[in-house]
């Protein structure tokens, strides 16, 4: 089994922060805990190629180097692709999880990493990877790489992986069906007593928590910004044109209502299985009400309305697609000079 | 950015630091019980609401 490992210039032992600009390099064999890896991972495990990058220059050219380390993986012909781990290290955690992330989806093998919890690279990749739940502190190493070691000999194998608690990864986010003893009242109960008599109990369904986002300033006077509608509530000319998905919807779309008065039913759709949308069908301005809007702004009170608005399907969508196409959407929205936003949400 | 929404309390669990309440779920700019022209003043203050919103420090 030849395995290709990511590791950062300080695992290395290159050096520290002062080399935290070190250019992708390789080794073609085990470095630092790479070596490790290579002993637990059986008789005739090889790390055939381990490749090196200083934090600061992954993290600054990370396109460039995510291509390179899917060609170096290519051309070491890599059964199996490992990076870190990582721990608490911000920067290495981003790129290990792009590394890890492009060469699954290039090459189709697996990969595997490991991180703490509160590792930015988490909230990227963790739903699209198995990340191993590394804890804060390197001097778990050895424990670390046999939890690497055995969920990626299971990864290689084909072995059902198991749940994120047992198999020591961080929870994915997915739902898998299965068979249960209780039926969902008498397992509600049991929590629910639980809980009243200070016991412990694992709920089946987590809350996300979402980091607090500062307030946007201000709009100095409306009637002279230029302003945008964007919705989540799925709006789509009809026949849907960039195939918004009413579910889990993973694009956007930017439609045109220039030289419109108001919007007509004939001329829509709605792309979104999570509410009844016949009243909007019916009159589309109940979503995007523009015929409001060109009225204010043929009065003088709006500034000027931008000649598109922007629409997505927010239902059942994980946060990684989520923020995403919010990141695109306000690239947009700056790009076309828009002062304010008005989101209408179902 | 403004949000106008019927479901407040998601919004401010995800940290929306703008908001304006809705109509509904299913019409959130609208109401389909009112007459035509009457539904158009409800959504005329509606945006109304949004704009006032906007030129607002104001966390709401």
């Amino acid at each position: 089994m030849r395995i290709v490992h990511y590791i950062n210039q300080f695992f290395a032992g290159i050096g520290g922060e002062e080399v935290a600009g070190a250019p992708l390099e390789e080794r073609s064999r085990a470095v630092g805990p790479g070596r490790l890896l290579e002993q637990l991972m059986g008789e005739g495990a090889e790390v055939v190629s381990t490749l090196v990058c200083g934090d600061n220059h992954a993290v600054e050219n990370e396109d460039e180097v995510v291509a390179a380390v899917i060609e170096k993986v290519r051309s070491a012909k890599g059964d199996l692709f490992v990076a870190g781990p990582c721990f608490e290290a911000g920067r290495y955690g981003m790129i290990s999880g792009a590394v890890c992330a492009a060469v699954e989806a290039e090459l189709g093998i697996p990969a595997v990493t490991g991180m703490h919890v509160e590792n930015p690279g988490v909230d990227l990749y963790r739903e699209a990877l198995y990340i191993v739940d590394s804890g804060q502190n390197a001097s778990e190493m050895k424990n670390v790489i046999e939890k690497m070691a055995a969920l990626a000999l299971k990864r290689l194998t084909g072995e059902p992986i198991g749940k994120p608690a047992e198999a020591g990864y961080l929870a994915r986010g997915l739902i898998k069906d299965a068979f249960v003893e209780k039926r969902a009242g008498e397992r509600l109960v049991d929590m629910l007593m639980a809980k009243v008599s200070g016991e412990p109990f694992e709920t089946e369904m987590p809350a996300s928590s979402f980091e607090a986002t500062p307030m946007p300033a201000a709009v100095g006077d409306i009637s002279k910004s230029k302003v945008m509608v964007i919705t989540d509530g799925g709006l789509v000319p009809k026949g849907n044109p960039d195939g918004i998905r009413g579910m889990a919807a993973t694009n956007w779309g930017t439609y045109s209502i220039e030289g419109r008065g108001n919007l007509e039913s004939e001329d829509y759709e709605i792309s979104h299985g999570g509410y009844d949308t016949r009243f909007v069908e019916e009159d589309p301005n109940r979503l995007v009400p523009l015929d409001a809007l060109r009225e204010l702004e043929e009065e003088g009170a709006i500034g000027e309305l931008h000649n598109e608005f922007i629409s997505t399907s927010g239902l059942a969508n994980p946060l990684s697609n989520t923020r995403r196409m919010g990141k695109e959407m306000a690239e947009k929205v700056k790009a076309e000079g828009v002062d304010a936003v008005i989101l209408t949400s179902t | 950015m403004v949000q106008v929404t019927s479901a407040l309390p998601i919004a401010k669990m995800i940290g929306s630091n703008r908001t304006v309440l809705g109509h509904g779920i299913v019409h959130v700019a609208g109401d389909p019980s009112l007459l035509p022209e009457e539904e158009k003043n409800l959504r005329r203050k509606l945006v109304k609401q949004a704009m006032t919103a906007l030129e607002s420090e104001e966390k709401e």
